[in-house]
């Protein structure tokens, strides 16, 4: 009895003792995190020397230096606010759009078999089609005002979600219908406390897609059919040939983009504190 | 010991009964569940395959009531259809139901069928949240079974923050804090280990001594079956049928360790053996014919 009872502790002490190590010597993810830090720093000190020294073209490849300073400027003189909060908005309004509907389909669809026949190959065949060359089409049936830029948002993040929920659904385990029937839960029941809890998983990684191409699609949005937004900026920088703008441009969209994955994990950290710990 | 058999399981010598006697139990106005007839087809590759053929049967009100048979043979089947997860093909099955709002079955599964997404209070308090049981009842019955069962301390806890016969407990106490007029239990213990297993049957016997509700219990082990059962069915491979029926002398409450020295134990281990070896080895050839077969072979 005694050496089950002391047993389980040696490893994890060991593992600890490891983990406390140097951080060259020892994996673990004190030493993780540094890397990830660092590898960019590194890249970007290289370039900013490169730049200076002239081994690279800074007409396209601008020092690193010269960029944040553009970016000191437009954030000081407030020009990049309007376009980042245009695009944020369109991208707010458009995720729910596309969010909800997925979301009520793709559960039915997953629950019913009529509904999953009637609109499987509506959704699957629809979903190949860039979304991006639905752009024109968009903007004849919505004009060049907001809705067109929403609804863009919307389409990209609607087929990851749907096909996500569908199949995050389906892959339930029958078992945990028949336990939900067999204490009498109802359909709504089932819904509530099978359905959409077995898909969450599936469902986040769908929305963490969606979002990513929703983001995508409005940076592509603005670029044409727009006079705000971080597209439109970008856009415009190439016309007034202003390049250190179009790279603050990407990198407040890779800013956005990093926030928004942050955001969502720590959703589904909330969502699922049953997969806490994994 | 109090012995206190209601249906009076004859003690003494081992009574094997033929399988056409189990009408005798219908006369009894305590009967709780009567099955007459039942037939269970399938189709397989548009062949017609038998589960389940003329089964008869009659459990008294009350009784810890096993059923043994080789893998195959449609004891899940049966189960299911008991439990109206599955439709029989003919025949029919009645569970006379007392009728106080209280649901007719509740069923422990094989294998892990906690929801991984719910805290073990949430999983055992879920029977009693679907049917809109008032709070104050949902908590004081559902405290009591985590109590009987450990699992007080882990009420907040996620099933993969279990061990398997911790997450088999909340199955339990699921069932049991749901209150049905007759439990089903399809080979609760199976994944578990075998001090596991010895550990579990003593608790589920004691928490069973409680209320001494209808069970319908499947397993694939004889040593269970003796164990726990009042009565036990042994069933014909393929198509599935009663084949015998062994009463069960002990008295209860029981120990399921103490139980195991006695020299009667071995005697009707023995006896089911005897009924079972040629479905066991029906099954295996049947099993082997069709080669691709994954499923547990009988006995360990």
């Amino acid at each position: 009895m005694a050496t089950t009872t002391t047993a389980p502790p040696a490893p994890t002490a060991q593992t600890r003792a490891r983990r406390r190590g140097g951080w060259l010597s020892a994996p673990g993810r004190g030493r993780d995190r540094l890397l990830a830090v660092a590898t960019p720093l590194i890249l970007l000190a290289i370039w900013e020397a490169l730049a200076r020294s002239g081994a690279i073209d800074v007409r396209f490849f601008p020092p690193p230096s010269s960029i944040l300073e553009q970016m000191a400027r437009l954030m000081s003189n407030g020009e990049l606010w309007p376009h980042l909060f245009a695009s944020l908005r369109r991208l707010f309004i458009g995720f729910w759009v596309g969010l909800v509907p997925a979301l009520v389909i793709g559960v039915v669809m997953g629950l019913s078999r009529p509904v999953r026949a009637a609109l499987g190959p509506l959704i699957s065949g629809t979903y190949p089609i860039p979304k991006s060359a639905l752009l024109p089409l968009i903007l004849l049936i919505f004009g060049l005002g907001e809705t067109s830029k929403v609804v863009m948002v919307a389409i990209g993040v609607f087929y990851p979600v749907v096909l996500n929920t569908v199949a995050g659904v389906a892959q339930i385990a029958p078992m945990y219908y028949d336990v939900s029937k067999n204490f009498g839960a109802s359909r709504w029941q089932v819904f509530k406390t099978v359905a959409v809890p077995g898909a969450m998983p599936s469902i986040m990684t769908g929305i963490e897609l969606g979002a990513g191409l929703g983001l995508i699609l409005i940076a592509i949005a603005e670029m044409v059919g727009a006079k705000s937004g971080l597209g439109y900026m970008i856009w415009n920088a190439w016309q007034l040939y202003s390049v250190e703008t179009m790279y603050v441009g990407l990198l407040v969209i890779a800013i956005i983009g990093y926030v928004m994955s942050l955001l969502l994990a720590e959703v589904s950290r909330l969502l699922m504190p049953w997969r806490a710990d994994r | 010991m109090t012995g206190h058999a209601t249906e009076a399981p004859t003690p003494g010598p081992v009574t094997v009964t033929g399988a056409t006697t189990a009408a005798a139990d219908a006369a009894a106005d305590n009967v709780k569940v009567r099955i007459r007839g039942l037939t269970k087809e399938f189709d397989v590759k548009g062949r017609s395959v038998t589960a389940l053929q003329e089964l008869d049967l009659d459990i008294p009100r009350g009784q810890f009531f096993m059923i043994v048979g080789p893998s195959g043979c449609g004891k899940t089947t049966l189960l299911r259809i008991m439990a109206h997860l599955d439709s029989p093909t003919r025949g029919e099955v009645e569970v006379r139901h007392s009728a106080e709002g209280r649901p007719e079955n509740s069923m422990i599964f094989q294998g892990d069928s906690i929801f991984p997404w719910m805290t073990v209070w949430e999983n055992a308090s879920y029977g009693l949240r679907m049917r809109g049981v008032d709070k104050a009842e949902v908590r004081d019955t559902v405290g009591h079974y985590l109590d009987k069962t450990g699992l007080t301390d882990f009420k907040d806890c996620y099933p993969h923050q279990l061990s398997g016969g911790m997450r088999q407990r909340v199955s339990i106490s699921r069932a049991f804090a749901n209150d049905p007029d007759i439990l089903l239990m399809d080979e609760p213990f199976s994944a578990l280990d075998e001090q596991n297993k010895t550990l579990l049957q003593d608790e589920l016997l004691r928490i069973w001594d409680e209320t001494r509700k209808t069970v319908v219990f499947i397993t694939h082990s004889v040593d269970e079956a003796v164990t726990l059962g009042d009565r036990i069915m042994v069933m014909t491979a393929h198509p599935g049928t009663a084949k015998a029926f062994v009463d069960v002398p002990f008295e209860r409450p029981r120990d399921v360790l103490d139980l195991r020295h006695r020299p009667e134990y071995g005697e009707i281990v023995y006896e089911i053996w005897q009924q079972l070896r040629d479905e066991v080895s029906r099954s295996q050839q049947r099993d082997r014919a069709a080669t691709t077969s994954s499923r547990r072979r009988f006995g360990r």
